[in-house]
């Protein structure tokens, strides 16, 4: 078959809704764009793992810190789903740790923020985790099949992540006043880098384009954004805390709510590598991922012995 | 695309029971080193919430798989026999419980 003959099956395939399977013929290009699309997907889930991390000896009660270590343990199961899915189509995991490593590989920009007290364990849950779960609640109908899979998977165990969140929100809101300036405070700082995560407007998305037509990707980043803020706003309210965005406003017409710009500066300054913890992010990973080389070591080395003594058994 | 040895160990699918009496259905895969860390790993993966009564590793090199491009003919042989649907064949008015 010609390559434009193929390429025509191709997308005639996905616009039947059907899902590509890894063994199944694929453009380069698609199979570029979900490489990169996973994978970064994949280290967002374990990099986001640090700044919540960095409460666990600290939560206030152990009811508190039993829950945080639940969910922190999820996000690292999604990001071995993820890895999964996106070796299926030919690339290692050593191979994805070494293009984070070397900063090749991206992960969402707003992990790169710091957790300054409690109640950003609640603003994490409530806003990250929300804004991700809109867009991963559309990536379910991704056009490649064990993405698809791992989103589904991954959205089933999120709903706790969010609800968890704002139970946090909740008590900071209706604690002490200084609890409630945090909780305050938190939202501050964590609103704009959520409303980010959803990434450029897709005039400004170089990549959206291919990533729609081929069904990659269910909806544009301004629509998940849209889709998250008017979610979001009622549940402020509902705390009694304000969005930090004078020009927010419910337009009785669209029926959406409208916000004042993102500062894309800082956006593509984080996203480049200069955002408050960018460094420290990566010196941990890298650390940790030495370290734990003995372990990896070792257990090959157990495998093979294993696998040695079996053999003689079987001789003798 | 560059390849590299994998330092994460073999690759296995998994597979788990829901329920006790229903199939065991494809989970998705990971990396081990052996069966037991297969299966540990297995349980800390896909069974956080008590969503399996059993579970089975097998190594992805292992599994034998039809190639998408040969499905179509590998399966039509069952095109033409819609005699092994009960929708095929007619029931006399007034019988029952066939
Ligand atoms: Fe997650
Ligand atoms: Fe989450």
């Amino acid at each position: 078959m010609e390559l434009q003959e193929k390429l025509d099956a191709f997308q005639q395939y996905i616009d039947a809704e059907e899902k590509i399977e890894p063994k199944d013929w694929m453009p380069d290009e698609y199979r570029r764009h979900c490489i990169r699309q996973i994978s970064q997907h994949a280290h967002s889930e374990v990099i986001g793992m640090q700044p919540e991390g960095n409460w666990i000896t600290r939560a206030p009660t152990l009811r508190a810190k039993k829950i945080l270590l639940a969910k922190i343990q999820d996000e690292g199961g999604h990001g071995l789903y993820l890895y999964s899915a996106a070796e299926t189509l030919g690339i290692s995991r050593d191979e994805m740790i070494r293009q984070l490593h070397e900063g090749k590989a991206k992960y969402s920009s707003v992990f790169n923020y710091p957790t300054l007290n409690w109640a950003d364990i609640g603003a994490i849950g409530w806003l990250v985790d929300g804004a991700a779960v809109t867009n991963q609640l559309s990536l379910r109908r991704t056009s490649y099949g064990p993405y698809s899979r791992a989103m589904l998977r991954i959205c089933n165990e999120e709903s706790f992540h969010q609800r968890q969140g704002y139970e946090i929100m909740t008590k900071m809101a209706n604690g002490t006043p200084e609890q409630r300036r945090m909780a305050q405070d938190a939202l501050d700082r964590w609103w704009w880098p959520a409303l980010m995560m959803f990434g450029p407007h897709d005039n400004n998305s170089p990549r959206t384009y291919n990533g729609i037509v081929w069904k990659i990707k269910r909806a544009g980043n301004d629509e998940l954004r849209q889709r998250f803020i008017d979610k979001t706003v009622p549940q402020a309210e509902f705390l009694g805390l304000k969005i930090p965005d004078p020009q927010l406003q419910w337009n009785e017409a669209t029926g959406h709510y409208e916000t004042g710009e993102i500062n894309w500066d800082e956006f593509h300054r984080v996203i480049s590598g200069d955002g408050p913890c960018n460094r420290q992010r990566m010196e941990h990973h890298k650390r940790v991922h030495e370290e734990g080389a003995w372990v990896r070591e070792a257990a090959e080395a157990f495998a093979r012995r294993r696998k040695a003594e079996n053999l003689t058994e079987a001789i003798a | 695309m560059e390849h590299i040895t994998d330092s994460q160990g073999p690759l296995w699918e998994v597979f788990t029971q829901k329920k006790s009496g229903q199939p065991y259905q494809h989970a998705g895969s990971l990396h081990a080193f052996d069966k037991e860390m297969a299966l540990e790993n297995a349980r800390d993966l896909f069974s956080r919430r008590g969503e399996a009564t059993g579970l089975w590793v097998v190594p992805a090199s292992e599994i034998v798989a039809v190639k998408p491009g040969d499905a179509a003919p590998f399966f039509d042989p069952a095109d033409d026999k819609i005699y092994r649907h009960p929708t095929f064949y007619e029931v006399p008015e007034g019988v029952k419980n066939l």
